[in-house]
């Protein structure tokens, strides 16, 4: 990256750069140092009975997932942004729709819908007497066919806003040297869209590894599974710490590599972004895109979206009613202003590091996004942990001063649950924002500074215009991402604030999942919301 | 300015008289119609905060002394045990309570009670089994029922508990060898949830499997015509295992007597039955009968041994069962 002339005020952007880090870094803070305090009978009986295995099988569902969603991602996303099949219009968007179903709603629809009780392996039994051939669900191609289908979206996603700017220029050029648009696929638009697919790839594997909600309707023993046998079991939060860290370690370390062997390539687009010219499949192309397409959609949504409608049909009269109603406003709320809150930051941070384009500082950037990779419960314990402590401060230097028996100032409070929100949905925003930084040239910023464009002004002008579609995206990721999650909002939702993932909990902690469908579907529903509007956008 | 502190200080006097905050890891649907009793009764609000036990503990550890938190409420003895082993929870002093729980199902330190009973026993497919077959949790282990068993996994605590009771009563030979047997026996294997279990055995996956019991009467609420039986596990020996969901003060409670106050109401014969059959469950108070689904199971010997077991070997059996392969 050839460095750019320092502007005026290098050095406040690395110090914002530094706090919007710390903000997200704090609870790493909390749970990394557990690592000089470990418990060694319970650390070598793991070792003994549990990790290796457990490191093996994480391995084996990074690797299938991360092609699975790979494959398909990226597939279909090329497929709908530069051929024209009967449908296409719909698949655009429909195909996003997986993303609003949390991967544990997934998980338990699947299970039962496939497993040797579900209505498949009973309807086999009921006309041929046997099922016993079908292969099991509850196994390890089981979980990572489940889990791509839950985590394609992220890839699909960003791959084809990706393929949307790349524009048709470059596509023009290849085909000019003799490129078939096969060949131009492998040779220009993949490597341009790098990092849009290597930050999509990054976000499902974060997801896999952090998973612990669908791996254990599985019981398939990954990593996670340890991380909570010390703490729930075995009760010791600090060897969860401890593990939880090593996975930090093993993302960052990804994260790097894969930093690394992007090297300084740029992904700017030359000329105008003059939009693709779709290539009509005709007969027999068309329909393997169409078989393709709706072979997805049907098992990532239709199939397990359809088995939960059912349930919440049944337990339509215990679930229906006004709370159910104020659980969905919750959701919406929170979503929306913590999608705001983290495409802020997000925005923020990617364009500080565009200023100060330091290693550190890139470093630092990254460090600032591993909340992602941490299993939701112990990041929510790094998160109350230090605002607890702010409050017993602060209520001890305040006593005088205040009511009597006042327990709280921070603890509880939006503020605190939104900056939650953020420590841990950063990556999300920012893989989104960033790849579409990526996009803007130096010359365009020089030409907009010719103009007299500075600060505020080259902003709003230039980058936002140019970011919008990467914004949308992330925008859409956060709000239903923040939809689906559960501990966090857990354990620091001020008093009252009951959610749809809230819910769903307290129904599920007893076991009644079929109950828990309805405002599973809400979920879906609400998540809906921003996919329409953002395939409005585009058109 | 005097006179919004007066206003202030004279709101929060009455907010510490009508109000109390229950962290819990009981469902919310589960308890919400007993507060609401309470409040309609007594006239004090309750705020409930749910979450998994872990979290809250880290909660309460967290806030320390600062803690909004009067009782903190659980199911399975052995994270109440927890609790009370971290300093989190506060000794109660009440001979009601004393009166109301029998003494196997509180803690002999005072700092937590039972308020209902959770029996977890044997399941079986009543085409495929008689009940003449069954007898007790370890005969599960016998080869005879090689590839007819169904178990839940060994990361719930109500098969971890289970086992801890085992290992108190056999100690760690026999209970390995059990376990191991167990394991060896499995049909398909083990599931995330008991009403899963239940199922597969009704579908014919397996003939026996071990759940708790409120399952059982749920999954039968909604399809009576299962091919499912209960079998009361050990009645020949000591008994059924039975655990509890239960409370306890929280150390830095404000209101101490208010919150004792709940407990014991929480144990009277009142609130007993609500307690216990809104989600299937035996009341821990011997002179309430429970609901009338639950006690067409007929009646059965209880283990008494004290539930707090559970939460002394709880680490030790998890270790066991890893080591039997028990997943």
């Amino acid at each position: 990256m050839p460095k750019l002339p320092a502007l005026s005020g290098l050095t406040r952007w690395r110090v914002l750069l530094l706090l919007l880090s710390l903000l997200t870094l704090l609870p790493l803070a909390v749970i990394i140092p557990a690592v000089f305090s470990p418990d060694p009978a319970i650390w070598s009986h793991l070792v003994d009975y549990l990790l290796p295995q457990l490191f093996l099988n994480s391995a084996y569902l990074m690797l299938g997932v991360g092609c699975g969603v790979l494959l398909i991602g990226v597939s279909l996303a090329w497929l709908v942004a530069v051929y024209d099949f009967p449908g296409r219009r719909f698949f655009n968007w429909a195909l996003m729709l997986p993303l609003a179903m949390p991967a544990y709603v997934m998980g338990f629809s699947q299970l039962g819908l496939f497993d040797y009780t579900g209505p498949l392996q009973s309807w086999l039994r009921a006309s041929w007497g046997d099922s016993s051939w079908v292969p099991s669900i509850r196994s390890t191609p089981g979980v990572i066919l489940v889990l791509t289908l839950a985590f394609y979206p992220y890839v699909y996603l960003l791959a084809r806003n990706a393929f949307a700017t790349q524009g048709r220029r470059a596509l023009e050029v290849g085909q000019s040297l003799g490129l078939s648009r096969v060949q131009g696929f492998w040779r220009v638009a993949l490597p341009m869209a790098r990092p849009w697919i290597m930050g999509g790839l990054m976000l499902a594997l974060m997801e896999t590894l952090a998973d612990f909600g669908t791996v254990s309707i599985f019981n398939y023993d990954a990593f996670t599974s340890a991380i909570y046998k010390a703490w729930f079991s075995f009760f010791s939060l600090d060897t969860a710490k401890q593990l939880a860290s090593m996975l930090v370690l093993i993302v960052f370390v990804l994260v790097v590599l894969e930093q690394r062997a992007r090297g300084r390539r740029a992904y700017t687009q030359s000329g105008r972004a003059a939009p693709l010219h779709r290539l009509p499949l005709q007969g027999g192309a068309a329909a393997l895109a169409v078989l393709f397409a709706s072979l997805v959609l049907l098992l990532a949504f239709v199939l397990p979206f359809g088995q939960i409608v059912w349930w919440s049909y049944q337990s339509l009269e215990a679930e229906l009613n006004g709370d159910l109603l104020s659980y969905s406003l919750h959701s919406v709320v929170l979503s929306a202003l913590a999608a705001l809150l983290v495409c802020a930051v997000a925005l923020l941070l990617s364009y500080a590091q565009r200023r100060a384009p330091s290693r550190v500082n890139q470093m630092l950037a990254r460090l600032a996004t591993m909340g992602y990779a941490v299993p939701g419960t112990v990041l929510a314990v790094g998160i109350f942990v230090p605002v607890a402590w702010l409050d017993n401060v602060l209520l001890g230097l305040f006593s005088s001063v205040l009511p009597q028996g006042t327990t709280a100032i921070l603890k509880g409070s939006l503020l605190v649950l939104l900056l939650a929100y953020l420590a841990r949905f950063l990556a999300v925003g920012h893989t989104s924002v960033d790849a579409a930084m990526h996009r803007i040239t130096r010359s365009q910023e020089e030409a907009a500074r010719n103009l007299g464009w500075f600060g505020w002004r080259l902003v709003t002008r230039l980058h936002l215009p140019l970011l919008r579609g990467g914004l949308m995206t992330a925008l859409l990721m956060v709000f239903v991402d923040v939809m689906k999650e559960m501990p966090i909002t857990l354990m620091t939702r001020p008093f009252g604030w009951d959610t749809l993932a809230v819910r769903i909990f307290t129904l599920t902690t007893e076991g009644e999942w079929e109950r828990a469908a309805l405002p599973a579907v809400a979920i879906v529903l609400a998540g809906l919301l921003p996919v329409i509007l953002l395939s409005k956008e585009e058109n | 300015m005097l006179m919004m502190g007066a206003v202030l200080a004279s709101l929060s006097t009455w907010s510490l008289a009508e109000e109390l905050v229950v962290y819990g890891a009981r469902g919310e649907q589960l308890v919400k119609p007993l507060f609401d009793a309470y409040q309609k009764e007594t006239g004090v609000n309750i705020r409930y905060v749910m979450d998994k036990e872990g979290p809250l503990m880290e909660r309460l550890k967290a806030e320390g002394s600062n803690s909004p938190a009067d009782i903190l409420l659980t199911v399975d003895a052995g994270n109440l045990w927890q609790a009370s082993q971290m300093g989190l929870l506060k000794p109660y002093a009440s001979k009601t309570i004393d009166a109301n729980v029998p003494a196997h199902l509180r803690d002999p330190k005072k700092e937590w009670t039972g308020l209902s009973i959770r029996a977890r026993t044997i399941f079986y497919n009543t085409q495929k089994v008689k009940p003449g077959q069954l007898s007790s949790y370890e005969d599960l282990a016998d080869p005879k029922w090689k590839g007819k068993l169904c178990l839940r996994t060994s990361k719930k605590v109500y098969n971890q508990s289970l086992v801890a009771m085992m290992l108190a009563e056999n100690g760690k030979v026999a209970t390995e060898k059990t376990i191991k047997g167990w394991v060896n026996n499995l049909a398909t294997d083990v599931f995330p949830d008991d009403t899963k279990m239940l199922e597969a055995i009704a579908a014919g996956q397996c003939d026996v499997g071990i759940a708790n019991t409120y399952y059982y009467g749920r999954l039968m609420e909604k399809s009576p015509n299962l091919p499912l039986g209960i079998f009361w596990a050990n009645q020949k020996a000591r008994g059924t295992h039975v655990n509890i969901s239960g409370a306890g003060l929280t150390r830095y409670t404000k209101k101490e007597q208010a919150a004792t106050r709940l407990l014991e109401w929480l144990s009277s014969d009142k609130a007993q039955n609500m307690f216990a059959d809104v989600n299937m469950e035996f009341p821990v108070n011997p002179k309430v009968k429970p609901d009338a689904k639950v006690a067409a199971w007929g009646p059965f010997k209880q283990n008494v041994i004290n539930v707090s077991n559970a939460g002394s070997r709880q680490t030790e059996a998890v270790m066991l069962m890893d080591r039997a392969g028990y997943r």
